[in-house]
């Protein structure tokens, strides 16, 4: 569907995209993650063509972005950071110019228009002036835009910045309900977000890809290991020697907590949870000690994130370090 | 570029803007036939519009200097990268909406001549001949302050640069008997110009290295004329200021003469600016 092929894209001096290349397929709902300032909204800008790219190609459907962009535009519906509206404008007009200039006219125009506002929700407001709009409504005209000439793609940057939460949410659904029907991409620095939305994740961090693919296989995959939090009354050399018959930990730190009480930090890489929990506490109950509270903690994908964009920031640093660090704290855990 | 052409007459009207232009032109136009033609009772109309041309100064600018700073200002100039459209398509469109909202007061400025004619002998050719002519001298400053609006996202800016640029080719005639028309005057004068011409190649497209490379190529054929044959240069500079002026060629249409020249420097201009415009907006993408 979309191809993007070694995408690099400098600003003067600045890297803002770096060698990025991956594909999109039919059907999906992308999400586009990154820290601010990661390369997203510039990646977006060369993929609907609106930016030049320094090297490499962007294909919708084998069009090439640059070499044939009237085709190529014509299945791309693109909403950028800020919605581009004409404030004086009403959302009927709007819609009717972009509905023009993307090829619609007569009859079907004003069928695709009454569709697109009925599926954004914005018939009510539509003789309504958009600056007099809320940023919710502006923000649907903005995507109703996009849907104008039922473009095979929409691609959306940030639609849910600046919303209160109850418009988030509504966006939310809106992007969710688009994707039965089309191929979504929409980026965010927001992760709770892309993950109750997209089905496939592309993360990127200082202009490099960092991560691609399912959401669920980028969890498995990535995932830090899972960690345990025990207090217990014991001092931490008996802990430690305690677990030493557990198998499976990868980690262990130590905390103080008030006098007489230490908190533990029990890394592992075991796929089931349970099972390790279960060998700490008759760990802990054969030496007869008591385990005075214990709560499993399961690795998130805002975990991945900051694991991958600080790893993707380590590695253009001070790429010999990097590789001490893990080895140092599992040093520390045996 | 009739999606674009459309909204952006709509647009014209939404705003007080294309009202405002056509009432300063029709009462400019209005007072000046009633001083001509009424009171001093000359039966050329092409008087008129020869002291109409001075509130182009004034209106062109308030015509053209939202019609690309706004949509960047706006970010609209996003949405229209990202449509199906070409950036020639943009730019023609708007320069044609433009030229409908400044054709309209001039459909009625054209019913005067007839009007007068009524009442005295008015030479109807020499008259629609100079309206022609007024239409396309309006026609290429409108593609001056397109351009000019293209290249920043503040309107005030642009329209103090289009005021500046159109009341200097006013006076540029004027102006040109007091500039030096020694050799010497001449080559000093073209090296400035030449400097400004890179810095403005330079702000432009980015690109140092051809900015000083134009700079260089042409003080050295400057240089290289001056060396050889001096004389060349000898009233070159107000030559080159009443040739490139926009104005003067309208009067030869006032005087009764139809300048086919004039009318294909018209076009020139206008295609040449329209041109910069493209070129002004195509940059964006590559910056």
């Amino acid at each position: 569907m979309i191809s993007v092929e070694h995408l690099t894209k400098c600003y003067g001096d600045f890297m803002a995209v770096q060698d990025l290349s991956f594909e999109i397929d039919e059907g999906h709902v992308y999400g586009f993650l990154g820290p601010n300032g990661a390369g997203k909204t510039t990646t977006m800008n060369i993929m609907t063509g609106c930016l030049s790219a320094t090297e490499g190609h962007v294909r919708i459907d084998g069009y090439d972005i640059f070499e044939e962009p009237y085709k190529a535009k014509k299945l791309i519906g693109y909403l950028p950071e800020h919605p581009p509206l004409y404030m004086n404008e009403t959302p009927l007009e709007y819609l009717r110019f972009v509905g023009e200039a993307k090829g619609l006219r007569g009859a079907e125009l004003k069928r695709q228009i009454e569709d697109v506002m009925e599926r954004t929700r914005i018939t009510n407001v539509r003789n309504r002036r958009i600056s007099e709009l809320s940023k919710g409504y502006k923000q649907r005209v903005g995507i109703a835009q996009a849907l104008l000439g039922n473009p095979k793609v929409i691609i959306l940057d940030e639609p849910t910045v600046g919303l209160d939460p109850i418009q988030i949410l509504e966006i939310r659904d809106l992007i969710k309900e688009l994707g039965r029907t089309h191929t979504v991409i929409f980026s965010s620095h927001i992760l709770s977000e892309v993950q109750a939305i997209c089905d496939r994740i592309i993360m990127i961090a200082r202009g490099k890809l960092v991560a691609f693919g399912d959401r669920d296989d980028l969890e498995k995959m990535l995932m830090r290991p899972n960690e345990i939090i025990i207090t217990s009354d014991a001092s931490a050399e008996s802990i430690k020697e305690i677990l030493g018959g557990v198998s499976h930990i990868t980690d262990l730190q130590f905390e103080e907590k008030g006098p007489g009480y230490v908190t533990a930090h029990v890394s592992t890489d075991h796929e089931n949870i349970y099972d390790i929990s279960r060998a700490i506490f008759t760990a802990f109950a054969e030496k007869g000690q008591a385990l005075l509270e214990m709560t499993l903690k399961k690795a998130n994908l805002e975990d991945v994130f900051i694991e991958l964009t600080e790893r993707s920031v380590n590695d253009a640093n001070a790429p010999e370090s990097q590789n001490a660090e893990p080895a140092e704290s599992e040093v520390d855990g045996q | 570029m009739i999606a674009v052409f459309k909204h952006e007459l709509k647009s014209y009207f939404h705003s007080l803007t294309a009202y405002v232009f056509g009432a300063f032109l029709l009462a400019f136009v209005g007072v000046g036939s009633m001083l001509y033609n009424l009171q001093a009772a000359v039966s050329n109309f092409e008087f008129v519009l020869s002291f109409g041309c001075l509130i182009f100064v004034l209106i062109i600018p308030i015509l053209t200097m939202r019609v690309i700073s706004e949509e960047r200002k706006q970010k609209t100039d996003q949405l229209l990268y990202s449509l199906p459209i070409s950036t020639t398509d943009v730019v023609v469109g708007k320069y044609l909406a433009l030229l409908v909202i400044y054709l309209i007061p001039l459909c009625i400025i054209s019913i005067y001549p007839l009007i007068f004619k009524r009442f005295g002998d008015v030479y109807l050719l020499t008259s629609y001949g100079s309206i022609l002519a007024f239409f396309i001298l309006g026609a290429a400053l409108i593609s001056i302050g397109v351009f000019i609006s293209s290249l920043t996202e503040n309107q005030g800016l642009a329209a103090g640069i289009s005021v500046a640029l159109i009341l200097l080719n006013y006076y540029s005639v004027s102006l040109s008997e007091y500039v030096s028309s020694t050799a010497m005057g001449t080559v000093i004068a073209l090296c400035v110009l030449i400097l400004a011409l890179g810095a403005v190649i330079r702000y432009l497209t980015k690109n140092e290295n051809l900015a000083y490379g134009v700079c260089i190529v042409l003080i050295l054929a400057v240089a290289a004329v001056t060396y050889f044959d001096v004389k060349k240069f000898e009233g070159l500079l107000p030559n080159i200021m009443k040739t490139l002026s926009l104005f003067e060629r309208f009067y030869a249409f006032v005087n009764g003469v139809f300048d086919m020249t004039a009318i294909v420097y018209y076009l020139t201009v206008i295609a040449f600016f329209l041109f910069l415009s493209v070129q002004s907006l195509e940059k964006r993408r590559y910056n």
